[in-house]
This record gives structure tokens, sequence and C-alpha cells, in this order.
């Protein structure tokens, strides 16, 4: 019998691995990305199962809103780190401060 | 029974390719560790139902947002061993806030369960298909979101494009307006030589 709170606990993990993900791999932006796009996976399965379990079906158009951001986010910034790879031939992201903003 | 068998196989084959997104040495291993971390989470929202949602992440997430990655990570030519310095340097303090976040969320959810607002203890049975009752909502109650969604992905496109795209000196591009004002007379030039003498152009 699933329950609710199989997938919560699932989600919860998925969503820590995302953050652990982020501490571990500072420097690496392109892994810093996928770590993102765990973190929106487990916030998309939050949204589906209480979607489902609480017989709503918002939850499943706000997890498709959330699929076009993580999208749109993953597209961007993927360019941004093209053109900053050729400008700098690195991509090593804790020396980022060339505009000292 | 066999739901829930399948449950806790993608709940297990999920996390442990996270797992391997996160550990791995090798950026391409972790982008084909995402495909089946996203494949996994596809089989989860196949279990609750909700079968539009899972076919959409099979498609939007394996079929363009992992190929893109894959695209850019073996396109360009990173030192990866020498990203990686940091790495056991992080591990203490990330696994510290891991466990913090974690046992925050653990007892938001025991709290939750505690408290009055559950409904339902199992999934409803659905009266109509997943995807002809989400295309009545997303449609009327929620059209505006979703023409809204639709702008963003063209100005992600167009952002996307625009900050990739460089001009090069060395390419001799169409220019469109120059052959539109070309003219016969000035095209082509009639010549009457005489025999024998050849002609200068």
């Amino acid at each position: 019998m699933i329950t609710l709170y199989h997938f919560l606990g699932v989600a919860a993990v998925l969503f820590v691995l995302g953050v652990l993900g982020i501490f571990l791999n500072r420097r690496n932006v392109i892994l810093i990305l996928m770590a993102i796009e765990l973190i929106l996976l487990a916030v998309n399965i939050n949204l589906v199962a209480f979607s489902a379990f609480l017989g709503d079906l918002v939850g499943q158009v706000m997890a498709m809103f959330v699929l076009t951001v993580a999208a749109a986010e993953a597209a961007i910034g993927l360019a941004i780190l093209v053109i900053f790879f050729r400008r700098r031939g690195s991509i090593a992201v804790d020396d980022v401060n060339r505009m000292h903003g | 029974m066999i739901a829930l068998l399948s449950f806790y196989l993608f709940a297990t084959v999920m996390l442990a390719s996270a797992v391997c997104v996160i550990f791995s040495r090798n950026p391409v291993h972790s982008v084909l560790w995402l495909i089946l971390a996203f494949f996994n989470a596809a089989g989860l929202m196949l279990l609750v139902g909700a079968e539009f949602i899972a076919m959409l992440l099979v498609i939007v997430y394996v079929g363009a947002v992992a190929v893109l990655f894959l695209f850019v990570v073996m396109m360009l030519d990173i030192d990866f061993a020498e990203l990686r310095s940091g790495f056991s340097r992080n591990l203490p303090f990330g696994i510290i806030i891991a466990i913090i976040l974690f046992a925050e969320m653990f007892f938001a959810v025991r709290a939750w369960q505690a408290g009055p607002v559950l409904s339902a203890a199992s999934a409803p049975e659905a009266t109509q298909p997943n995807i002809v009752a989400l295309g009545q909502v997303l449609y009327s109650r929620f059209l505006y979101p979703f023409e809204i969604a639709g702008l963003i992905l063209l100005v992600a496109m167009i952002g996307a494009i625009v900050l990739t795209h460089r001009s090069r000196g060395d390419v001799r591009g169409q220019k469109i307006s120059k052959q539109v004002d070309r003219r016969p007379e000035d095209a082509i030039k009639l010549e009457n030589p005489t025999v024998g003498e050849g002609m200068k152009l």
C-alpha cells in the first residue's frame, strides 16, 4: 500500500541530495546546474504526489510550470556557461569576480 | 503488492542514481545517471496516475535538457579533475547541512501527519483519463499562466541564442539589400570587339 508519506520521504531525500551536490561541487557549474535539476525534480515529485493523493489536479498543472521554468533555466544557464568558458577558458566559479559586483 | 514493490524499485534506483550524479568523477557519467534518475522519477509518477507529467518528464528532461547538458559537457574542453579540488574539503560541512535539512523536512512531515488536514490515505480512482482532466483544467482556469509559460520558453530560447551567438569577421554573409539594389545596367556590359583584337576587361 503506497501512501503519501512514501513519496514525501523519497522527495525529501532527493532534495537533500541536490543540496548536498551544490555544496560538494562548488567549483563546477555544470554539476551545480544538474543538482538544481535534481532539486526541481524533488519538488515535482512532491507536487504530483500531493495532487494525486488529495484528488486535486492543480498540483500537476503546477508541476508542468515548474518543468517549464526548469527547462528555460537549464538553457539560459548553459548558454551563460558557454560564453563564460569562451572568455575565460575555464568554468571554475569561485573566481567569477571579474565584475566585482 | 506489485505497486509497492515497483515503488521501492523506482525510488531506490532514482536515489542511487542521484547519489551517482553528485559523486561521479566524470561529468558525462553524471549526465547519464541524471537521465536514469529522470526515467525512474517518471516511473514514480506513473504509479500515482500522473501519466501526462511522467511522459512530459521523459520528453522534456531526457529528450531536451539532458541532451543539452551532454552537448555542453562534451563540447567544452574542461579540466574536470582540477575542478574537483575542493570536494573532500567541502564534504563534512555539506553532510552536516544535508542532515540538518533532512531532519527539518522529516519533522515537518511528521507534524503535518499529526495534524488534521490529511484527507485521503491512498490515491482516489480517476473517473476520466489523466490527460483529459489536465487539459480541461489547463485550458480554462490556467489559460493565462499557460500562455505565460510559453512566453517564458520563447524568451529563454531567444536569450540562449543571443547569448551564444557571435559574429565572426571572416565570414562572407549574404547582403540582401545589395542583391536587391543590383540593376541590369550595372551588372551587364555589352561589347562588340573587332576580329583579332581581343578585348579589355
